[in-house]
């Protein structure tokens, strides 16, 4: 009787050690919201989260980067970096929509910059990457897709549809190809949102596991791991302005089809 | 099949796709390289081009990677 007691007692120590070790390793915890301040407005969940909150850190560090300080003649170094980040989206909406695309330069400047700080304040470590979840790309990815949509049926009316329509196509190939072009326009906002989501996920994911190796090999061989992190690092930095300036460079592509449907 | 062990295999499969991926970005970046190192003084109006081209092509891999992800985790 004991002894199956004992067994039986060896058997949950050893579940328990089990269930703690898998628990110690968990790279998907670091994407896990958790509420902050609760907030309840009927049934609908409006609590300020950690998501929010990265959020909210991100808006306040752009609007010190570009409000802060005096305009000068001869700029200063906060300056010299506004007007970097100013030139390098003026000149890559200028180079696509020309002159008329002056009115969504707000617009997608606010974009790239939100995008680029929220990607790199999840740099940080023990901070929460606001843009690693589906969710807020997809808002952002869907606010850029209605804004073109209607931008095209307002600037064009019913002629907006022949984006469908390639020029130069012979009639036959019509009944093909125009309902894999309006496919193709409609995963815009999911291939938008997922390119994004992906790469800050799949980026924050590695970079846990490969923390876990370097704890897991210990001091004889956790510099290994610990090298391959340091290159990964440098990666995610590079991965996270690339994927800013991407979601960008497509908004400003999907506005230009907006504005001129024919090829 | 235990359905746990049949999630890991489903998501194993779905991250093959990333080979894919792999291919598509090395063709991109040996392109850039074969048409910069012959006429260097195009290489620099391109590099924006590359950098799009790349993320585009790690896009399509990273969908799959998203897929794989939904079958082991959900």
């Amino acid at each position: 009787m004991t002894q199956h007691a004992e067994t039986a007692a060896t058997a949950a120590q050893a579940a328990g050690h089990a269930a703690e070790a898998a628990e110690k390793f968990d790279p998907l915890h670091q994407f896990h919201i958790e509420p902050l301040v609760p907030i309840r407005i009927g049934d609908l969940d409006f609590s300020f989260t950690n998501a929010s909150l990265w959020m909210v850190i991100a808006v306040a560090v752009v609007s010190f980067v570009f409000l802060f300080g005096s305009n000068r003649i001869v700029p200063h170094r906060l300056q010299s970096i506004r007007e970097l980040a100013y030139e390098f989206v003026a000149n890559a909406t200028r180079d696509i929509l020309h002159d008329e695309g002056r009115p969504f330069f707000p617009f997608i400047f606010t974009l790239f910059v939100f995008i680029l700080a929220a990607n790199l304040l999840g740099m940080i470590p023990y901070s929460f990457t606001v843009t690693s979840h589906i969710i807020v790309t997809f808002a952002l990815a869907i606010v850029v897709f209605v804004l073109a949509t209607i931008v095209g049926f307002v600037k064009n009316g019913v002629r907006y549809l022949k984006l469908f329509v390639p020029s130069g196509v012979p009639a036959y190939m019509l009944p093909i190809l125009v309902p894999v072009e309006v496919m193709s326009y409609f995963t815009r906002p999911i291939s938008l949102s997922v390119r994004l989501f992906a790469n800050m996920m799949a980026g924050h994911t590695m970079l846990k596991v490969f923390g876990s190796f370097v704890v897991a090999l210990g001091i004889l061989g956790g510099w290994a791991p610990l090298a391959m992190m340091v290159a990964l690092t440098g990666l995610e930095f590079l991965v996270a302005f690339l994927q800013a300036y991407v979601f960008m460079v497509l908004s400003i592509i999907y506005l230009s089809d907006a504005l001129h449907p024919e090829h | 099949m235990d359905i746990e062990a049949a999630k890991m295999i489903g998501a194993g499969l779905a991250a093959i796709a990333l080979g894919g991926a792999g291919i598509g970005i090395g063709l991109i970046f040996g392109n850039y390289l074969s048409g910069a190192l012959r006429n260097p003084a195009a290489a620099d109006a391109q590099f924006k081009n590359l950098l799009l081209g790349f993320a585009l092509a790690e896009a399509t891999g990273l969908f799959a990677l998203v897929v794989s992800f939904i079958i082991l985790f959900g």
